[in-house]
């Protein structure tokens, strides 16, 4: 596989006595999509939040493009090329569409009009092209969901981290925000991805890691991980991949 | 250039008030709410475009009008370069206030009160310190020259006023339209979701402060020179800190015209309401609270803001009667 643009290297990250990512190690190559899968309250949101510089980890370190970039600020980050998107999404809600993907435009661009151009260009790229004039806060759950993809995306990023841009969203929605995602990464874009969405996992990722307690307990091709034992166990319980009768562990 | 045309219209338009009225009375009234309205800019390039509400704006109007006047009393400064230096003093005021809130990551409420804090203490230094007047406070004296930057007219004061109104308009709507403004408006929004499009939160906050700070502390230059006196309560008083916050409150916050409009509705009403109550004391402050109050509530985004809504509504009255457009991407 191609180099890795992010290496995750041991990091531990506690809030309190709760140890919410344990030495977890993990790496997305370039140019593909990667996804982080796990059962609710795995780590995985805090684990994005210290990859993109919202939270500083107790121990280990973040490596983009072979340089240290632990604990460094998340508008530096986006600098460099790292956009994320939010679980719970953050739209500037008092702004039409069209301002909220210009914030993003600006990063690189400072002239206006050059910046919403692209922010015009980004909202027709994700579907939202009739709704540019709109208040974010009249869009349906789906439409946040795209605006928090443009927004990150019209800052033209090298790694894109996304936090469940696919739940909430109903099968047909699901279906039209897919291959959105796999365009990202034709151009070039690497993704890593929280999903609990398997169907999208499994037809997007060509890597999964799986963590669990805050550990990354398998990692592989997605077949290779949906079959396996440990992985099963953490999202039905201890005994689960026996009780099943093996038929699915190869 | 079509940006600032709504500026140059409403600015002409005032420009011509002392040509008709030479009424002293209502040329003073026109001042102070001129006065109040480049105050309450100053607060809404803060306050309304970056969100952070500042309860003590006092603290730059004081700054700027007793440097304009302890320079030209105590150090026989010009009047114009020590009004220059006033507005300096308010941005460094600003960006020193800003370092030590922002980057102590003080947000909202504690925001407001680290500000008032701020102004109280000032107020108190200045009610005491001697380069102040102290108690007495400043008198700057009577030299009715241009080159002291003291008119013969009210007229003249007004066009002046004026004409630092029209500046900070054209600040704020180039802010509007600036990288800078946007990613303001963005902190205003949502913190978190700005700096993960790689705005400098802290940066942009620190950066609205320091213009927020010179555009109030022109306002306490002025009154300087307009009155030729000042003093602790007057320059660090609660009065001008909500006099700044009020007026683009009433008027439209993180609009152009807002502190504009909201400084000339409030000080007409304030005016009114002294009518209405005759000479009982305290009596037009009440009529005057129940006025805003009831304007806040009936439109909490300002007259402005208001009136945008009011036509928003009535524009999208007409799409929602078709087929919602979302339902094909839903």
């Amino acid at each position: 596989m191609a180099k890795s643009l992010l290496v995750v290297e041991r990091v531990t990250h506690r809030f309190g006595g709760l140890l919410a990512v344990n030495a977890a190690s993990l790496a997305a190559p370039e140019g593909h999509i990667t996804a982080l899968i796990g059962p609710n309250g795995a780590g995985k949101t805090t684990l994005f939040s210290i990859i993109s510089g919202f939270l500083m980890p107790r121990e280990g370190s973040v490596l983009y493009a072979d340089e240290d970039i632990t604990g460094e600020p998340p508008h530096k980050l986006a600098r460099r090329g790292i956009a994320r998107t939010f679980q719970i999404v953050q739209p500037f809600a008092g702004l039409s569409v069209r301002d909220n993907i210009l914030v993003g435009a600006h990063l690189h661009h400072r002239a206006r009009h050059r910046a919403l151009a692209i922010a015009e260009q980004v909202g027709y790229g994700v579907g939202l092209g009739d709704m540019l004039d709109r208040p974010a806060d009249t869009l349906t759950i789906a439409g946040r969901k795209r605006l928090e993809l443009a927004r990150a995306l019209a800052t033209e990023p090298k790694l894109l981290l996304l936090d469940e841009v696919l739940a909430g969203l109903n099968p047909s929605e699901i279906r039209d925000i897919v291959p959105i995602i796999r365009n990202f990464c034709r151009r070039g874009i690497t993704i890593m991805m929280i999903e609990h969405v398997m169907q999208a996992v499994m037809s997007l990722a060509e890597l999964v890691f799986v963590l669990a307690e805050g550990r990354v307990i398998a990692e592989g091709r997605p077949a290779q991980v949906a079959a396996n034992p440990a992985v099963v166990e953490a999202y039905l319980g201890h005994g689960a991949a026996a009780k099943l009768g093996g038929a699915h562990v190869r | 250039m079509r940006a600032l045309a709504p500026i140059f219209v409403v600015v002409a338009a005032l420009a011509a008030v002392p040509l008709v009225v030479s009424s002293n009375v209502v040329l003073n009234f026109l001042v102070v709410a001129l006065l109040i309205a480049l105050a309450g800019q100053g607060w809404n390039i803060l306050g309304g475009y970056g969100g952070q509400y500042s309860f003590g704006h006092a603290a730059f109007f004081g700054t700027g009008a007793y440097v304009t006047a302890v320079l030209q009393v105590r150090y026989g400064v010009n009047a114009w370069p020590a009004f220059a230096a006033g507005i300096a003093a308010g941005a460094a005021l600003g960006a020193l206030i800003g370092a030590l809130t922002f980057r102590s990551g003080l947000r909202g409420s504690y925001f407001a009160l680290v500000t008032l804090a701020f102004a109280e203490v000032l107020r108190i230094v200045a009610s005491v310190a001697p380069i102040t007047g102290a108690g007495v406070g400043t008198l700057v004296k009577l030299d009715l020259r241009v080159e002291a930057m003291q008119f013969q007219g009210r007229a003249i004061f007004y066009w002046v006023i004026l004409a630092l109104v029209a500046a900070s308009l054209v600040i704020a709507r180039l802010i509007e339209r600036s990288r800078f403004g946007v990613w303001l408006v963005a902190v205003r929004e949502n913190e978190d979701a700005a700096r993960a499009l790689g705005v400098d939160a802290t940066q942009v906050k620190l950066a609205a402060m320091v213009i927020s700070g010179a555009v109030t502390a022109a306002a306490g230059c002025f009154y300087v020179q307009y009155f030729l006196f000042i003093d602790a309560p007057i320059a660090y008083g609660a009065w001008i800190s909500v006099e700044a916050l009020l007026t683009p409150i009433i008027g439209g916050v993180g609009t152009v015209f807002g502190p504009l409009l909201g400084a000339l509705v409030v000080k007409s009403l304030g005016e009114a309401a002294k009518l209405i109550t005759g000479d009982a004391p305290g009596l037009d402050l009440i009529v005057y609270g129940v006025v805003l109050v009831l304007v806040i509530w009936i439109m909490p985004r300002g007259l402005i803001g208001g009136l945008a809504q009011a036509r928003n509504r009535l524009r999208r009255r007409a799409p929602a009667a078709a087929p919602s457009a979302e339902a094909g991407h839903g």
